[in-house]
């Protein structure tokens, strides 16, 4: 069985929100929108949005790592959001695994998102159903888009490739090398839900420099010689 | 709805191509229409820069295209009405462009100095200069000044190209990569898309910086410095690879001036110059190769005469009794004190940290060396099999530009990258069409009272490159003639302008009073002024028979900005989807590493309301006006409209350079140069918008020498002159400037007041000294150090008015290391007071561990006046958002140089927002929860959307509403 | 976990409806073994529009709680899987058991019954039915109690207690209501519903005791470094991705302050228990029409806050990812 996810590399996201606006653009005119926002122009603006980057910081100065944190929904292989809906509208894609919402059915009553320990399920307060990231359904099924286009819009988006999308049940994917080769892992597995999408961890790239690397016979120091010889006396001209 | 519908089925779909311009980085991008509305921007996979991929702000261009502050009108202030009040009155264009051609016409025609036009962050400097140059006024600059020109002007009077546009790290071969003072950068979706590969290639990236977010956050090493202090680190770093004989000498000596011979006598009038021989040479704006070696077996020796081999080091004495010492010994001397002790004090890094920084780019530059097997000819005739490469790549930003040392800090980047050979060559530092170019390059700004002259275009632009005390733009006296003070013995390479002091200038009416002010894409009365608060009262300011004392101020944006609410004259400018604009050869191209590239916007859009394209203003206006360059001999238009102009334009007739280098010539069978192609336009939309000459591998390296390059650069009008640009370690530019400044040159010398200023800056080597803010306040009082860093999803002030990116960044907060909390008695998340010399706002603090205890930072340009950008009065932007801007000062105080200096570098008039030192305590209890100051909310103006509803749920086209 | 003002009324009236038509039939059951003295069916007429009032309160309120309660019908069709739905299929029930329950009453359906069990008992109508919604009631109250019971990311809910907690708080409520209907009445029932009114919820307190003894204990399963994969002790959210919040902020959090929270626990714990009880004492005592009526409300209030601690003191994983704001 297929299942799709996303793999999203901690080591190259630099938190720029390329894939929160791509997606709200993707889907707010798309088969999943609209996203509605509320006070758009007022105080305290606030909408639905599929994704959300968060920053989080590690230890303390000077170890400090800031992390950069993209988290939409992850597809979860076990998904607990799906059995406690009481109308069927969440459901999960039998044929690809992706975890959807139908909004002709969803009566709005919240409770898949106390069932989603990501607070991955944003409400539209406008719509008032239940609204979530849809793999970009619309585009990866789309056989009108040329292949390469028909990935998530923010796989596309995102500047330094940190979003990678396939399969997860296909040992020779993308996703399934990096998960493997990476050490790619899944967010609160204590939960069960076997959530699709995957992390990779930060990596440190150090270099070692051995201090006999600093001084070499071909140090161009050497080649500045500035002594002045005088033709004084040397150990060499005394004979005993 | 199980089953999604392809997208494509629902209403009208259009795909158009275009270059985005969320900000000034140029993606190229792809416009979805769904029934003539903007569904979906993508980037252009095609396209050089981006390659496919967008960034947060290009994804939300949709927001930005239908928000509620576009202007739609032109306006004029009502009669009667205050400066300031937003009180407007529509007006047609024709009305406009009266207004403005009378009062312009006679200005031109009596004193055209009395016209003032800068813009902000706009690409089309080639267009606005021209404009400015034809009309006859010098005051004319874009952003670059307030900018990061210390960067421009620090590395071009060094390696002869820059970073952003001009250049930038080879992160493809670069093994180790460090990134100085970086947050976000103009080239921002490539560096992005470049760091993206370079850290899945396990190179090791180190970001130095105060503080650790966006880029940094993923960097391999950070090294957390005080602001202000890169200089003593570099300078340290230098001293430590001298020190260890970790520098490239044979690159040294071939290309760069390490070598050459100066005069080393302090009682003679050219100590400090090179010792050059006589050589019959054109006169030009390149080095003539004119200078000394010093070959122990023969003694001196022209340079780059064949089997020399000269020394970097010693002392040595010309036949004719001349003390001389290769530039490299003067270095060595300069850097033997800055020891990494030395700088361990002044940066907060420790020693050892500063020496294995050192180890670690000497060593992987010496051992890691790239060779490519592609074969060159440099400018002295020696052939090379290879092209090779020192792997260590830099990357530095305004956290270098934003002081008031970032010159001489920026100068020992470019001499640190230049002793570890990396400067255009793979690995390093490469440069981007059309840089490189001569040290300095060749125009220069005007040079005396009378290169302004009633009706008669400037000769010359009004920008240049300066390279000695004559080509200053200063009177008699050795006083500024710039409004902006640029050129003047106060800032002698002030090479892009000093935006930030025009207004106060203008205002004080030092050096003189304006007329006009033009203000173009740039928000002064707000986020790019230091002084917010005393700026916005100096444009509504009043002499004592009540006229303002700035006449007229006439701006023209997009959106309903703070700016607009002081404009006598508003000009409604289009939106970057609904105009034709070019990012040209003549201004700041997209270039590659591998060629020159240039694009163009088309629209895909009708304009909205009666908005116009400035673009079409200025040619406008330049016809009216009768400016020669926009009519005929006879008087008559010369150009139908603005894709006229840049078609037909050429630099001078016949030149066959234009604004456009791509499909040129009948046929558009020539690039670069070649006669006007009729058909441009639809050549370049042809092809996504851009035009992208690959260079042979051969010309694509070692540009400075490359002798095949500089060949082809030169038929093809990059550069006037095929010699080579050999690297500045040490500057003698300066060293004129200083010469004069100590009386030992003949002609120019500065005022009394500012010799010793002079004298102390134009140093031809670099020097670290303190931020001038940190020199001039009590630091005891004044403990901490403030900055701001652009937030990746927001471009300055523009973005607010967004309604999703606002939702990203709607207010902006204090970070501060959580020992100033306990320090200074508050806890995370209370609110303070930040207060320096100039003011103090009140704003909310967050604890943060990624930031060096001795600063403390927040985003640039969130916070808002109320009312301004179609925002409610109540938006969090003016509630909880707060302007830095209010707690920098645009004048230093007074000293012996003067009262009224700019608070900026010396050597080029960078404007130095990050020296500002401030101190914080906790808001007294009841203070209420807002930030400080607020603003009288400002109004809507005539043609703005009416107040949007509470609910915005965007479905672009008819058919797709539900 | 934000408390809704719609749910917290939904359960609370739907837990004292449910109570009621319990204590009803209770009240029915010793009457017909003579325990008690037998009530003319005006009382369970009354007490049955009642009971069916409070129900139909409820889900008027819990309809404030969809987004999109025209298609409320939708949400009968996951029972199998989901407790919501099956709270939905048996609500309707047990409001159609007690209305036919009053109605057969109404009917004077006791006079005639259908058979006699073992000689001794009349089997009517009244009976089946009220027997049909004692089930359908216990039903009600598990369903009810398992949609947060059965939220295994809220430990503080998922545990056996919630159940015995609405159920023995509606049980309560219930009763205590009925008592109220009887002292208004002037009706003798009011000992026998005050007593298990009185027992309900001295129980009530137990159960609930013991599952704020458990909230302080609860470790919670999930914490910052399992949320985003980072094995570090100081790992702190700077920012959310959204400065004015979300709907994973307005849904999860209160808002409130821990002092407020406490304050609620304590008055909630008064309002309940002790003060309901000493109010019927009292109005025992004294015989008093009112006292009781009081005592009901002052339950009633007490569950609100009660429903409202039961929310705001709940933890969800999911805050995790919303901690802070820049
Ligand atoms: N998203 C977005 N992109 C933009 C812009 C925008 O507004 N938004 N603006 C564009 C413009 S106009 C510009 S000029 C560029 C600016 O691009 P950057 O220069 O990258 O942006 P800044 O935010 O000014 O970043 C300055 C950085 O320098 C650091 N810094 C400050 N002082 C020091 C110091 O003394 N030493 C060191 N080592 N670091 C220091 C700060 O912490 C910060 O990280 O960005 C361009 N790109
Ligand atoms: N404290 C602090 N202040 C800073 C900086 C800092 O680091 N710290 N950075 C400085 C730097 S580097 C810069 S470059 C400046 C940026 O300064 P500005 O160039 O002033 O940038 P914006 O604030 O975006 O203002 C640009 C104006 O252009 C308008 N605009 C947008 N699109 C269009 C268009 O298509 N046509 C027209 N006509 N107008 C348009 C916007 O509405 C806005 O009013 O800020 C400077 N200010
Ligand atoms: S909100 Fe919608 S999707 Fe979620 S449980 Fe309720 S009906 Fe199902
Ligand atoms: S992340 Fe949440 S919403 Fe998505 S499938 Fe898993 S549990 Fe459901
Ligand atoms: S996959 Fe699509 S819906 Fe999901 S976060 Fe990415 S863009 Fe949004
Ligand atoms: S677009 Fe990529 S780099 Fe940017 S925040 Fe999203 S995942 Fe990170
Ligand atoms: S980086 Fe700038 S030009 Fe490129 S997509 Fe983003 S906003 Fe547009
Ligand atoms: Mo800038």
């Amino acid at each position: 069985m297929t299942q799709l996810a996303l793999v999203i590399d901690l080591n190259v996201c630099v938190g720029c929100h390329a894939c929160v606006t791509s997606c709200k653009q993707w889907n707010t005119s798309g088969w999943a929108g609209p996203l509605a926002d509320h006070n758009p122009y007022g105080a305290g603006p606030t909408g639905t949005f599929f994704n959300r980057v968060q920053t989080f910081e590690v230890g303390r100065f000077p170890a400090t790592e800031t992390l950069h944190f993209p988290k939409s929904c992850l597809h979860c292989e076990e998904p607990p959001c799906v059995p406690v809906c009481p109308t069927g509208a969440s459901y999960k894609r039998p044929d690809n695994g992706v975890v959807l919402v139908d909004y002709d059915k969803c009566i709005g009553c919240k409770y898949c998102s106390w069932s989603c320990p990501y607070g991955a399920r944003e409400y539209d307060e406008l719509e008032r159903v239940m609204k979530k990231c849809t793999l970009c359904i619309d585009r990866i099924l789309d056989l009108t888009l040329p292949e390469r286009e028909r990935k998530p819009a923010c796989v596309l988006a995102c500047p330094t490739s940190a979003r990678l999308f396939g399969d997860v049940h296909d040992p020779d994917s993308e996703v399934s090398i990096a998960i493997r080769e990476r050490g790619g892992y899944a967010l609160m597995p204590e939960w069960g839900t076997q959530p699709a999408n995957h992390y990779l961890p930060r990596r440190k790239a150090r270099l070692h420099i051995d201090p006999d690397e600093l001084k070499r016979v071909d140090n161009p120091l050497r080649r500045e010689d500035l002594t002045r010889y005088t033709g004084e006396e040397a150990v060499d001209d005394v004979a005993w | 709805m199980q089953e999604p519908i392809p997208d494509r089925a629902i209403g009208r779909a259009e795909v158009k191509e275009t270059t985005c311009y969320m900000c000034a980085c140029r993606c190229g991008i792809r416009v979805h229409l769904r029934d003539g509305e903007v569904r979906y921007i993508e980037g252009n996979p095609d396209h050089p820069l981006n390659h496919g991929v967008i960034c947060a702000k290009g994804s939300s261009g949709i927001m930005k295209q239908y928000s509620p502050a576009r202007l739609t009108q032109p306006l004029r202030r009502r009669p009667g009405a205050e400066r300031g009040a937003a009180d407007f009155e529509p007006i047609s264009w024709d009305e406009a462009f009266q207004i403005l051609t009378d009062r312009l016409a006679h200005l031109r025609a009596t004193d055209p100095k009395q016209f003032a036009l800068f813009t902000g962050r706009d690409q089309m400097q080639a267009l606005t200069g021209l404009f400015a140059k034809q009309f006859g006024t010098p005051n004319y600059a874009a952003h670059g000044g307030f900018c990061s020109v210390n960067l421009a002007a620090g590395l071009i009077y060094t390696i002869g190209g820059s970073f952003w546009e001009f250049g930038g790290p080879d992160l493809d071969r670069a093994k180790l990569f460090v990134m100085i003072g970086t947050a976000e950068d103009h080239h921002s979706n490539p560096l992005k898309i470049a760091i993206g590969k370079f850290k899945r290639k396990g190179g090791k990236f180190i970001s130095i910086n105060p503080i650790r977010t966006g880029y940094s956050a993923v960097a391999d090493e950070w090294v957390p410095i005080k602001p202000g202090t890169d200089g003593a680190l570099l300078l340290a770093i230098i001293h430590e690879i001298l020190k260890l004989g970790l520098y490239d000498r044979d690159f040294l000596i071939q290309y760069t001036n390490a070598a050459e011979l100066v005069i080393d006598d302090p009682s003679r009038d050219d100590h400090g110059l090179f010792q050059r021989f006589e050589l019959h040479y054109e006169e030009g704006c390149f080095d003539p190769e004119n200078k000394l070696w010093w070959d122990p077996a023969i003694g001196a020796v022209g340079t780059h005469t064949p089997g020399a081999e000269p020394r970097l080091l010693g002392s040595y004495q010309l036949e004719d009794g001349t003390p001389v010492k290769p530039a490299f010994q003067l270095l060595m001397e300069r850097v033997a004190d800055y020891t990494p002790e030395w700088a361990a004090g002044i940066t907060g890094i420790p020693a050892a940290t500063i020496r294995r920084l050192a180890h670690e780019m000497g060593v992987t530059a010496r051992d890691q060396q790239i060779e490519l097997p592609i074969p060159w000819t440099d400018c002295w005739d020696n052939e090379h099999a290879t092209v090779t490469g020192n792997p260590v790549a830099f990357h530095a930003m305004r956290g270098l530009a934003a002081h008031s040392n970032g010159f001489h800090t920026i100068r020992a980047l470019g001499i640190l990258m230049t002793i570890l050979g990396t400067i255009d060559r793979p690995g390093g530092f490469r440069h981007r069409a059309p840089y490189p170019r001569p040290i300095p390059p060749c125009p220069k700004p005007p040079n005396g009272p009378e290169r302004v002259q009633p009706d008669t275009p400037l000769d010359g632009m009004p920008l240049g490159w300066p390279a000695k005390p004559e080509d200053l733009f200063v009177d008699d006296a050795g006083e500024p003639l710039r409004i902006d003070k640029a050129f003047s013995w106060e800032h002698p390479l002030a090479v892009h302008g000093l935006m930030h002091n025009v207004i106060t200038n203008a205002w004080r009416g030092d050096p003189y009073p304006l007329d006009t002010l033009l203000l173009f894409m740039a928000n002064m009365a707000w986020n790019s002024s230091m002084n917010t608060v005393g700026v916005r009262q100096m444009l509504a300011d009043k002499d004592g028979e009540g006229n303002y004392k700035i006449p007229f101020l006439v701006v023209c944006d997009t959106f309903a900005s703070e700016t607009v609410a002081f404009a006598d004259l508003v000009l409604p400018d289009t939106s970057y989807l609904e105009r034709h604009d070019v990012l040209s050869m003549l201004d700041r191209p997209i270039s590659e590493y591998d060629g020159p590239v240039d694009s163009v916007r088309i629209p895909v859009l009708p304009p909205k309301g009666e908005c116009r394209p400035f673009q079409e203003v200025l040619i406008e206006l330049g016809t009216r006006l009768q400016l020669p360059a926009f009519v005929t001999a006879s008087g008559a238009r010369r150009y139908r409209d603005y894709p006229d102009f840049i078609i037909n334009y050429e630099t001078s007739p016949g030149s066959g350079i234009g604004f456009l280098a791509g499909w040129r010539g009948q046929g558009g069978e020539k690039f670069l140069k070649g006669e006007p192609n009729p058909r441009q336009w639809e050549m370049y939309a042809q092809n996504n918008c851009v035009y992208h000459h690959e260079l042979p591998k051969s010309y694509q390296y070692m540009r400075n020498w490359n002798k095949g390059y500089l060949h082809w650069a030169r038929a093809h009008g990059l550069i006037r002159y095929a010699d080579p640009i050999g690297l500045n370690l040490y500057s003698e530019v300066l060293q004129r400037f200083r010469l004069a400044a100590q009386g030992k040159r003949p002609g120019r010398q500065p005022p009394a007041r500012l010799a010793q200023r002079v004298a102390t800056y134009c140093d031809p080597l670099p020097f670290y000294y303190e931020p001038l803010e940190s020199g001039l306040v009590d630091t005891q009082r004044y403990p901490l150090n403030a900055l701001t860093q652009r937030p990746m999803a927001m471009y300055h002030s523009w973005d607010s008015q967004n309604a999703w990116l606002r939702q990203i960044h709607g207010h902006n907060v204090l970070f501060v290391n959580p020992q100033v909390g306990i320090a200074n008695g508050f806890g995370d998340g209370d609110w303070i007071w930040v207060e320096s010399l100039q003011g103090e706002v009140r704003c909310q603090c967050r604890f943060s561990e990624a930031v060096e205890p001795g600063t403390v930072w927040t985003w640039n340009a969130i916070g808002k006046a109320a009312g301004a950008w179609g925002l409610a009065p109540d938006a969090d932007e003016a509630r909880r958002g707060f302007l830095l801007n209010h707690l920098i000062s645009e004048e230093l105080p007074a000293t012996l140089a003067g009262d009224h200096l700019s608070n900026s570098d010396p050597v080029t008039g960078q404007a130095a927002w990050f020296d500002v030192r401030v101190r914080v305590r906790k808001a007294a209890p009841g203070e209420p929860a807002t930030t400080q100051p607020q603003f009288a909310p400002q109004r809507r103006v005539p043609g703005q959307a009416p107040p949007p509803g509470r609910w915005l749920a965007y479905v672009a086209g008819r058919l797709g509403r539900r | 976990m934000h408390p809704a003002l719609s749910v917290l009324f939904l359960t609370t009236l739907i837990g004292a409806g449910q109570g009621l038509f319990l204590a009803l039939y209770t009240g029915q059951l010793y009457a017909l073994a003579q325990l008690l003295p037998a009530q003319g069916s005006g009382f369970y007429v009354g007490g049955s529009v009642l009971a069916l009032g409070l129900l139909v309160l409820g889900l008027v309120a819990s309809f404030f709680h969809l987004g999109r309660p025209e298609r409320a019908w939708r949400t009968a069709t996951k029972w199998r899987t989901s407790w919501l739905s099956r709270e939905v299929i048996v609500l309707p029930a047990v409001m159609g058991l007690v209305a036919l329950y009053g109605l057969a009453h109404a009917l004077e359906l006791t006079a005639r019954p259908w058979f006699t069990l073992a000689g001794i008992l009349p089997v009517d109508a009244t009976l089946v039915v009220g027997l049909l919604g004692t089930l359908a009631t216990f039903a009600l109250y598990g369903a009810t109690a398992m949609i947060y019971a059965s939220v295994r990311f809220l430990p503080e809910w998922h545990s056996p207690l919630t159940v015995a907690n609405f159920l023995l708080l509606g049980l309560a409520s219930g009763f205590l209501l009925a008592a109220a209907y009887s002292a208004w009445l002037g009706n003798e029932l009011v000992t026998f519903f005050g007593f298990w009114a009185v027992v309900a919820t001295g129980l009530g307190l137990v159960t609930r005791g013991a599952s704020l003894r458990r909230l302080g204990r609860i470790k919670p399963k999930s914490s910052p470094q399992t949320a985003i994969g980072i094995r570090h002790r100081t790992l702190v959210q700077i920012a959310q991705g959204a400065t004015a919040g979300s709907f994973n902020t307005r849904e999860f959090f209160h808002g409130a302050s821990p002092a407020t929270l406490q304050w609620v626990r304590r008055l909630f714990l008064m309002l309940v228990f002790p003060l309901p009880v000493l109010l019927l004492v009292v109005g025992h005592a004294l015989a008093s029409r009112w006292l009781p009526l009081v005592a009901f409300g002052v339950q009633y209030l007490g569950l609100l806050l009660e429903r409202w601690s039961f929310f705001a003191e709940a933890r969800h994983p999911q805050n995790l990812y919303y901690q802070g704001v820049a």
